[in-house]
């Protein structure tokens, strides 16, 4: 894992004086909301419904088990005892005082945390694979890049008033688990004649016009790396559209230019900016990625698993998966209780999950996009012990991937953009499905309060959009998306349904799924087959 | 320079300059009309313009102003860094909405004079540069970023 030197360290501690003083003049009224409301949110800080909120940073992902602890003595001391897991990958807190802000975040700068750049029109924080260093299929750990982009993009001095949020992905393998493609710039790690490099993607998101990104560059390495992505960053920042909100992403101008006049101006402005001395040297990025070295890990552990406990065997199907080391498993703890909130956990749990953190994996802990914890390094002996202390504490659903398994945002419960609730109806969808979940196999279901797609509902095998219709809430019906490598937009089925209604619709689709599927095939796989017109007629009649 | 000198001008304005030559005192054209013209030598750019228009004149321009409509709007960054970047060595000046926590981003990509609308609290300005001992990027302006501290 990294470790911040002093320069790190001094930054993040600069940070928290400057948002300090930021607070005190907007508290003394030297400084207006409007003044101050990108600065805060540049500090991950939102006014929502009731109350601030505040988004702490995970960069990529990763914490070990003393910055688990911190995020729930901050649920503990500053919350109401519960933090929500984001899908970037981050955590925020809904009841936090605006006062209280800065010594929140003088604490996290005790354990090397920060909020820079949870939101606001700038970059956000750099999102990469949950299974980063233990997956098999990686042609090397994504992390040392975005810990290079992470220093890159912070307080980056031309890029901070971009015209809209701006969100980068960094995988290193053929599996994207990390929904690369779904983000402003989407990287790849591969390797090419012995060299490591990126495949850059430009032009990716969600929000109310879904947008798969495209190929811009076919391989970069390291050593431009920064370049390139300014040269990509500046062409947006001067000429993505700010005269309307909702045209401002860098997919917009993509789309409005197309793709290869974009590439263009920016090998123009590569060529104008390469050789000025930008990249910092290949040192860093070695320097870097020696800290992601990875544990020691056993050479003798013994690589079967006891199964004769059912429910420990159920789950072990489920939520485990191959780690790279042979004797040792991934594991994915669901944040997803039937008839619980999607990504929520109690300052209890996140202190258990540290715990075992601690204990069994190597002091590692990773946050997912699809809002769950893993141990990624854990000894297959353990197994056992770790899920008997999970069920315990109420975390071990055997659900992961399955339809019980959403990505939820919070809805109409806590923000003020939302048409509709979210939570409820995936609490009802959880409990009308929980007995025939792993007969339909995975499902990806994903749920958003608006068009704004935080819920990344365009890439749910099935995606649910809420709308308000003439002041009552209604949700419409997607099939078909795909966040992962095999990445597609879904498409919407027809009228909404009130809430029930949309449930009953869910079950209608999965019933005409199983009479419809061949072999092994996913949802996702029977729908891309035989098309929506089936489900339609399962739906609607 | 660490601290700005504060220049009224004759024109009304206040600036806050972090150069100690004279102050320019041709007022500046817009870039239509600069290019339309063979002697200005001071011009002002509206956000939308491209700055690289100018990178063929750089050498008859002592002033080139940067108009911020708005603070959100972020397009005068990277004006600023694309006339740094082609050798511009003459006044680079923020206009408009310019609010004293934008100023340090502004000062990396180069602006080193400031007009802006509202009047800039000094001491929180003063205390906002010395704020960040070192930055993480190579940006126009001469600090060093942390990876040359790091590896020399």
């Amino acid at each position: 894992m990294y470790v911040y030197d002093e320069y790190d360290q001094s930054i993040v501690d600069a940070r928290v004086e400057e948002f300090r003083d930021q607070v005190n003049r907007r508290l003394s009224g030297a400084m207006t909301e409007d003044q101050f409301k990108p600065l805060r949110l540049m500090n991950g800080l939102y006014l929502q419904l009731h109350a601030y909120m505040l988004r702490v940073a995970v960069p990529y992902g990763t914490l070990d088990s003393r910055q688990m602890r911190m995020l729930g003595h901050i649920a503990r001391k500053y919350d109401r005892g519960y933090g929500h897991f984001t899908t970037r990958q981050n955590i925020q807190y809904n009841w936090i005082k605006l006062a209280d802000a800065p010594d929140i975040l003088a604490e996290l700068a005790t354990v090397q945390m920060h909020a820079i750049q949870t939101s606001g029109n700038c970059i956000r924080n750099i999102s990469s694979d949950q299974f980063a260093g233990a997956a098999a299929d990686e042609v090397a750990d994504p992390r040392p890049w975005a810990e290079l982009l992470r220093q890159w993009s912070t307080f980056h001095p031309e890029f901070t008033y971009l015209p809209r949020k701006f969100k980068i992905a960094v995988i290193a393998a053929d599996e994207d688990r990390a929904a690369m493609r779904l983000h402003d710039i989407g990287i790849q790690l591969l390797e090419r004649d012995g060299v490591l490099g990126a495949k850059i993607f430009v032009g990716g998101g969600m929000g109310r016009t879904p947008m798969i990104a495209h190929e811009v560059k076919d391989f970069i390495t390291a050593d431009h790396l920064m370049s390139y992505l300014e040269a990509c960053l500046r062409v947006y920042n001067r000429y993505g559209r700010r005269d309307n909100i909702y045209k401002a992403r860098i997919k917009i101008l993509l789309h409005e230019i197309g793709v290869d006049a974009y590439r263009e101006q920016v090998e123009a402005e590569f060529a104008a900016i390469r050789d000025l001395g930008i990249d910092p040297p290949l040192a860093e990025l070695e320097r870097i990625t020696a800290m992601f070295g990875g544990p020691d890990f056993a050479t003798d552990a013994p690589d079967t698993v006891d199964r004769s406990d059912p429910d420990f065997a159920v789950w072990l199907d489920q939520n485990v998966a191959a780690h790279k080391q042979p004797g040792h498993a991934i594991v994915t703890i669901s944040l997803k209780p039937i008839g619980g909130i999607p990504g929520d956990a109690s300052a209890d749990q996140i202190d258990l999950m540290a715990d075992l953190a601690a204990r069994y994996g190597h002091d590692e802990l990773r946050v997912t996009h699809a809002q769950n914890i893993v141990l990624p390094h854990v000894r297959k002996a353990d197994l056992h012990s770790i899920w008997t202390a999970l069920r315990d504490a109420g975390l071990a659903e055997a659900n992961l991937d399955l339809i019980s398994d959403i990505i939820a945002c919070p809805g109409l419960d806590y923000c003020s953009l939302a048409n509709a609730r979210s939570i409820p109806l995936a609490q009802k969808i959880g409990e009308r499905f929980a007995g025939r979940q792993r007969e339909l196999g995975e499902l990806k279901l994903k749920i958003s309060g608006c068009i704004n797609a935080c819920g990344h509902h365009h890439a749910g095998h099935i995606g649910i959009l809420g709308v308000d219709k003439k002041g009552t809430e209604n949700y419409q019906l997607l099939l078909g998306g795909s966040g992962a490598e095999d990445v597609s937009l879904g498409k919407i089925t027809g009228p909404g349904f009130d809430e029930d209604g949309v449930v009953d619709a869910i079950e209608r689709v999965t019933d005409r799924y199983v009479e419809l599927r061949e072999g092994g095939e996913r949802f996702l796989d029977t729908y891309r087959r035989v098309g929506m017109q089936p489900f339609k007629e399962a739906i609607y009649g | 320079m660490v601290d700005p000198i504060t220049v009224n001008t004759n024109a009304g304005e206040t600036l806050l300059r972090f150069r100690d030559d004279v102050v320019h005192d041709e007022p500046a054209v817009t870039l239509d009309a600069f290019l339309g013209q063979t002697n200005a030598t001071a011009v002002r750019l509206e956000a939308g313009d491209d700055a690289r228009e100018l990178l063929d004149h750089l050498g008859q321009i002592a002033l080139v102003e940067i108009s911020f409509p708005t603070f959100r709007d972020g397009r005068g960054y990277s004006a600023a860094r694309i006339l740094r970047e082609a050798g511009f060595e003459g006044e680079l000046r923020a206009a408009g909405d310019v609010l004293v926590d934008q100023i340090p981003h502004m000062r990396r990509c180069g602006f080193d004079s400031f007009a802006p609308e509202k009047p800039i609290d000094g001491p929180t300005l003063t205390k906002l540069l010395a704020l960040y001992p070192q930055p993480y990027q190579k940006a126009a302006d001469a600090r060093v970023p942390v990876w040359k501290l790091r590896h020399g």
